[in-house]
């Protein structure tokens, strides 16, 4: 952690660097930790950083929130939480030390835990947004209930920045689980399913669930009674919880597979028929990734028939590296984005071409 | 100011021929009832917040889908207003009629369509109770988690519109963490589909944008959402306090301590002697502060959280601790706080709830306030509050018949919800913005931010017939009431002219 590195409110900077990209016509490419490059469309424009704005700008953890300056990397944030047994619970990948805050929300990637507990949008309570206006504006707040007026922090998670540049996020914090356990159950692929399905209509306190391609790994977290009674009834072999970091991380011997990654989401009981290719099943096969070199179209398909969706994780694999939009959601994205960015200044091209 | 829609300050209606109108749709979709006697629209003219009453043009109550895209076409051509209407139980106006609108009644898309066990997940029209879901899932012991206190009347439309919270917020989430996707029709009769039956969707994330909406941005009609596994026990701890300065400590503490209670709640003594006087629910009514700590989950946790929050709650300085011994007992301690509304109604002619949400460390200093408030203008706060999520209630108890009372109510009802935004809080938790607290909003937001607001709406409804006047406040509404902040040393509205 590179906490050599000063604190600092660059909002004034940030916000004339967007007036003089606005006066001047010149798009911006919104940048943290770069960590997340390889993921949606390229997008061009002049490189924004966001690396100088950074610090934690108010934790109370009994409040249950943390607000967070946009550039700020997402294991400190982590580091700060954990010294209070507390922790971001739809766990989102860290890529290194080098992913940020405003890149977490605006990428909207979440870990093993997003089943249960919800994803990044869950947690966003509020955020600083300089806009396609030349404004600094402020939304949400750091309370957990919230109905005044549109929820636009939530809309500016998975957004890849399109809308707008996140300066501060607040965001819900959740205490550590006080114990838990990760197990190994040999079977294969339906079988487990099979398991997820019966599992998720129990009260049980899973918190993951895969299958890496040769076992079910399942992870229970909660009180120690609860998780002690949950091991001894499923079974299994007791195996280290770091599976899940490498698999959040995407550093598990799956991901290197040459073959172009697809991330598909799709409904948690749904059986996809895909194309050739190596698979791991996460989120309790709500979330399948897909080593192929199928055509996009046949892998799309596949993700529409069961329900979701597929992007693809490899750059310059595909075309459109983001599942495309029907044409009626597609031009209320457009009405939206030239509400909010009316020069279309925010990464063109970042999400969908032409947006 | 008046809270009821005034052209001059919310922006200029359309003139409808209400006569041609009626024709058309009368024409277009013969089998659509359409109620326009003055007698027939009457039960119409409000909805929760009954203080404020407009006699709708006309209402529409639709069946089929089909219908609902006719008369939304028909509408969008002639530029009528239309506002949306599900079981009008919400409490801020959210679906108060227009004289010169058409209400859109969503109420008869009753039907569940599809309970699925294996996927954790129900399919259902806009017009199902909330609690019909959970009733429909029990079967499979599932149920649907956000739980509104008017879940057995409040249809999940509605829900949707105001992102409808509860008791069981803090560990469960909202209406918006409990969604899986809407199918919506737009103002010009589009049909789009938010979200999808994976748990997320490629694009924006227009389901969240939604969710809480108001009715601004379109039509609901058909809704899919989480079913979760229902906790295996559930025990409620009771805790006394002679303070709430203290009760305040003890939440903080229990969430300090790494709990997170399924639900936390909080009543002061006006409440308690309301509810226990109404209930026999077994309150103290000596007390000043209770808290209500219920603990779910799998039996073996449950049994030690509720030794770990009784250590707390007596650290805290606890007059008292009682774990409801049965399920009885933990139902009875429950109604008192459910039925806090109707029991605080029992002492006073009329009441008013507000629904400010504050950080709760501030709790202490907004309580006092409020009682200030309640004594400077000369009528009793009761004080019920969702703890753990900040979540306040007071009640203002009034009298309509005496003349002034409802208008120092709202005044004094608006100066609490400005405590709960100087202390970095919001004007609304659950219940919406709707008209009630159209004012308030420009406590909370600036120009810019309203500007952006209108945006946003702009974006699905480019001419404003969506429930106009709700929820976002025109610039000149904020600019003429007064309620305005100076936003880092200047005059707000600078553009505006002044009267």
């Amino acid at each position: 952690m590179s906490s050599d590195i000063q604190d600092a409110d660059l909002g004034e900077e940030l916000l004339a660097q967007v007036c003089t990209a606005l006066s001047t016509g010149t798009p911006l490419l919104i940048q943290g930790g770069g960590t997340k490059a390889f993921y949606g469309g390229q997008g061009s424009g002049s490189l924004l950083d966001t690396r100088g704005h950074r610090g934690i700008v108010n934790y109370e953890s009994t409040e249950l929130v943390v607000t967070v300056r946009a550039g700020t990397p997402v294991a400190e944030v982590e580091a700060v939480l954990n010294g209070e047994g507390q922790t971001l619970a739809f766990e989102p990948p860290q890529f290194g030390g080098q992913a940020t805050v405003g890149g977490m929300v605006a990428a909207g990637l979440s870990g093993p835990r997003r089943p249960w507990v919800g994803a990044v949008r869950d947690f966003v309570l509020g955020c600083r947004l300089i806009t396609g206006h030349g404004k600094h504006l402020r939304f949400g707040g750091e309370v957990m209930k919230n109905v005044a007026g549109y929820d636009v922090s939530r809309l500016m998670a998975g957004s890849l920045g399109c809308l707008g540049l996140l300066t501060e996020v607040s965001l819900k914090v959740l205490p550590k689980p006080r114990s838990g356990c990760t197990l190994r159950l040999e079977m294969d692929v339906p079988a487990a399913l099979d398991r997820f399905a019966e599992w998720g209509q129990q009260p049980l306190p899973i918190t993951a669930a895969c299958h890496d391609g040769e076992a079910l790994m399942l992870r229970l977290e909660g009180g120690e009674g609860s998780v002690k009674a949950a091991r001894e009834s499923l079974g299994g072999e007791e195996v280290s919880a770091e599976f899940w970091t490498a698999l959040r991380e995407f550093q598990l011997d799956f991901f290197a597979d040459p073959a172009p990654l697809w991330r598909l989401s799709v409904a948690n009981d749904s059986r996809p028929d895909l194309p050739a290719g190596a698979q791991l099943v996460d989120w309790g096969g709500a979330q399948r990734w897909l080593k192929s070199s199928a055509d996009s179209g046949e892998i799309r398909r596949a993700a529409a028939a069961a329900g979701g969706h597929a992007s693809c994780f490899t750059p310059g694999a595909c075309d459109s590296p983001l599942h495309p939009l029907p044409a009626a959601l597609m031009r209320h994205h457009r009405q939206l984005k030239a509400q909010l960015d009316p020069q279309g200044i925010f990464n063109p091209g970042r999400m969908y071409a032409g947006l | 100011m008046n809270i009821l829609y005034d052209e001059a300050i919310d922006g200029a209606l359309n003139k409808v021929d209400v006569a041609d109108l009626f024709a058309e749709l009368r024409r277009s979709l013969p089998d659509l009832q359409i109620l326009h006697s003055e007698e027939d629209r009457r039960p119409y003219e409000c909805d929760g917040l009954s203080a404020y009453r407009t006699l709708p043009m006309l209402v529409l109550l639709p069946e089929r889908i089909e219908q609902v895209e006719a008369i939304l076409g028909i509408c969008h051509a002639r530029r009528v207003p239309v506002v949306p209407r599900g079981a009008g139980t919400g409490l801020s106006g959210g679906a108060l009629p227009l004289e010169q609108g058409v209400l859109l009644v969503m109420a008869r898309f009753n039907r569940i369509l599809e309970i699925n066990p294996q996927g954790r997940f129900a399919r259902v029209q806009p017009g199902v109770r909330n609690l019909a879901i959970s009733q429909a899932a029990a079967p499979h012991e599932l149920y649907y988690a956000p739980d509104p206190s008017s879940q057995i009347a409040c249809s999940i439309g509605g829900n949707v519109a105001e992102n409808a919270g509860g008791v069981h917020c803090l560990k469960y989430g909202l209406t918006v963490h409990n969604v899986l996707k809407v199918e919506i029709l737009t103002i010009e009769g589009e049909r789009l589909t938010l979200g999808s039956d994976a748990l997320d969707s490629p694009g924006f994330d227009l389901l969240a944008l939604f969710m809480g909406s108001e009715g601004m941005l379109g039509i609901v009609t058909e809704i899919t959402v989480k079913l979760l596994p229902k906790p295996r026990v559930a025990r409620v701890l009771m805790a006394s306090f002679d303070s709430v300065d203290n009760a305040g400590r003890a939440v903080a503490d229990i969430i300090g301590e790494g709990i997170i209670p399924g639900g936390l709640e909080m009543m002061d003594k006006l409440a308690i002697q309301a509810a226990e006087d109404f209930i026999h629910a077994g309150y103290p009514v000596e007390a000043e502060a209770i808290l209500l700590c219920e603990l779910d989950g799998v039996e073996l946790d449950v049994a030690e959280d509720i030794e770990r929050v009784r250590a707390v709650l007596d650290k805290a300085g606890a007059t008292a601790v009682s774990l409801a011994r049965d399920e009885a007992e933990r139902v009875r301690f429950w109604a008192g706080r459910k039925n806090a509304f109707p029991a605080v109604g029992r002492m006073s002619p009329d009441y008013y709830c507000m629904d400010g949400t504050i950080p709760r460390k501030h709790l202490p200093r907004v309580l006092r306030g409020t009682a200030e408030l309640s004594e400077r203008y000369g009528l009793r706060v009761a004080n019920v509050f969702h703890a753990g999520d900040g979540n306040m209630h007071p009640l203002i108890l009034f009298d309509a018949n005496q003349p002034g009372e409802l208008e120092r109510a709202e005044e004094l009802g608006g100066k609490i919800l400005e405590l709960c935004v100087e202390v970095g809080g919001t004007i609304t938790g659950e219940h919406g913005v709707g008209r009630e607290k159209i004012n308030q909003m420009c406590v909370q937001f600036n120009a810019d931010e309203l500007a952006f607001f209108h945006a946003v709406k702009a974006a699905f409804d480019a001419e404003g017939l969506l429930n106009p006047g709700k929820n976002i406040p025109t610039l000149r509404r904020c600019a003429e009431n007064g309620a305005m902040r100076v936003h880092q040393g200047q005059m707000p509205f600078p553009e505006l002219e002044r009267f």
